[in-house]
């Protein structure tokens, strides 16, 4: 084969996954499009979702913040002693928690949480055809269960963030005051210092792209459960796995565009 | 009526049905017959459009399932009631929940749908099980939970999947007067996935017979009990060899 012919196979197989993938897309569109028009599907189900998903992960998110806050304070002393006036402890410590480790570790593990929480579930009903049974009684599996799934973590996981950071600078400042040479003042004086609005705001849409992303891939992953206890399984860890990674790219995408 | 026409459905290597034809007539209760694993439930599954045929038509009244829209296979799946094999109810709703689901669904008042829910659970014996959740009921209430669910709808068709498999020959009698009832009290044509011989030919207006992907004899049941082909006799008979010939 000449070297022409080959580049025009490698061209007409790039072609053709391009199209596969562009159709794909449309049709997961429509599909998103005509689940979130049955809006008497999920609508019922939105609230209980919203406490399932949301309100009972909030232990862990604000178990989390407590030790993050902690450890900044901490590590902000080890590395500005001596260089950096200390009230920058309580820069870094709400910079961060605002901005990056308050949506990405609440992300985190909400992700092992919801998103295992959501593919076992649904897995469990793929392979005990509670899903057929549903398309059977005229429902579209995607309204009724993958939509107010989506819909409540993207709704509550700003809000688990937001109490996070809240606890993650409290526990922050209260190392500070207790543990460092450096006073309630001080510590307002450096958070103070470079707060900006977009600190709060940035955090709280990354969080919310977090949920939907964590809970759209557990109910995609769940739906294509195949093999019994085992396929669980398996949908499981791999919503936990992928949901991570969605996270971290989410996050490097929205520090692109938004900051 | 509903129509099988030269149906094929592969899964990876394994070929299901190999050119399938079969005719359910209206108004009668046909079961389809085989050895496990020989395609039954995925031929039922084609009825519904849970399962689209890799070449061939499935035709409901004339409509080609697979070909239908989305909102046109929402209708036809209105006129369907489907009895899961192991029941699939929804483990997180009550019994009575389950049967309301799909008559939720159809938008019917709220008093109709509570008439229809105790109406359905007395057919089938489960009156005072409307607040019980799934797990708290045992295989053949399950089932007939199941059955109640698919009854409420009122459907043209109903299909079950193994009704019998795994009960005892108590319940097993009693779930094959209950499919005769909600024949007789709905006038629904019904397709029965089955190899409990024994509930077939008492249920069984025509029975046909799965093997290899396509139907190997359909008739009735004296015609199938008569039959001389090796095959079939061996397998209403029990006999091994001849079945899997």
């Amino acid at each position: 084969m000449t070297p022409q012919a080959t580049r025009m196979m490698g061209m007409g197989a790039v072609g053709h996954a391009l199209g596969a993938a562009i159709t794909a897309t449309g049709r997961a569109t429509l599909g998103a499009a005509r689940a979130l028009r049955d809006s008497s599907a999920w609508t019922p189900h939105l609230l209980p979702q919203m406490r399932r998903l949301g309100a009972d992960s909030v232990p862990i998110a604000l178990f989390l913040a407590v030790f993050t806050g902690i450890v900044l304070a901490l590590l902000a002393d080890y590395i500005f002693t001596g260089a950096v006036p200390m009230y920058f402890v309580g820069t870094l410590v709400t910079k961060a928690v605002m901005m990056e480790l308050g949506p990405v570790l609440t992300g985190m593990a909400l992700a092992g949480r919801v998103g295992a929480n959501v593919a076992a579930e649904l897995g469990t009903m793929r392979v005990t055809e509670q899903v057929d049974a549903l398309e059977t009684l005229s429902y579209n599996p995607y309204s009724y269960l993958v939509v107010p799934r989506v819909l409540a973590a993207t709704l509550m996981f700003p809000l688990i963030t937001a109490l996070a950071v809240a606890l993650g600078v409290v526990a922050g400042w209260l190392t500070a005051v207790n543990t460092l040479d450096l006073t309630s003042l001080e510590f307002v004086k450096g958070a103070q210092l470079f707060y900006r609005a977009k600190d709060v705001w940035y955090g709280l849409v990354k969080a919310a792209s977090f949920g939907g992303a964590v809970a759209l891939i557990g109910a995609l992953i769940g739906l294509r459960t195949r093999g019994g206890a085992q396929g669980v399984g398996r949908a499981a860890t791999r919503a936990v796995v992928f949901g991570c990674m969605a996270i971290l790219v989410l996050d490097a995408f929205w520090a692109v565009v938004l900051l | 009526m509903i129509r099988f026409e030269a149906v094929e459905k592969r899964f990876g290597r394994n070929e299901v049905l190999r050119g399938l034809d079969l005719e359910v007539p209206a108004g009668q209760t046909t079961v389809i017959i085989g050895r496990s694993g020989s395609g039954k439930s995925v031929l039922l599954k084609h009825i519904v459009g849970l399962l689209k045929p890799d070449r061939g038509r499935v035709l409901v009244d004339g409509l080609a399932v697979h070909e239908l829209a989305p909102d046109e296979l929402t209708r036809l799946r209105g006129r369907i009631g489907y009895v899961f094999q192991f029941a699939a109810l929804l483990d997180s709703l009550t019994v009575g929940d389950n049967v309301r689901l799909g008559l939720r669904r159809r938008g019917l008042p709220e008093d109709e749908i509570e008439a229809r829910v105790q109406g359905c659970l007395e057919l089938v014996g489960l009156a005072g099980q409307v607040e019980r959740l799934p797990a708290e009921l045992s295989g053949g209430m399950r089932k007939r939970a199941g059955i109640a669910r698919a009854l409420a709808l009122r459907p043209d068709y109903i299909l079950f999947d193994e009704p019998t498999t795994g009960l005892d020959p108590v319940t097993t009698a009693s779930m094959d007067a209950l499919m005769l009832q909600s024949r007789r009290q709905f006038g629904a044509t019904c397709v029965i996935v089955s190899h409990d011989m024994a509930s077939v030919f008492a249920v069984a207006d025509r029975i046909a017979m799965l093997h290899d992907g396509r139907i190997r004899q359909a008739g009735t049941p004296e015609q199938i009990r008569e039959s001389d082909d090796a095959v079939v006799r061996g397998f209403i008979e029990g006999r091994a060899e001849e079945a899997a010939a």
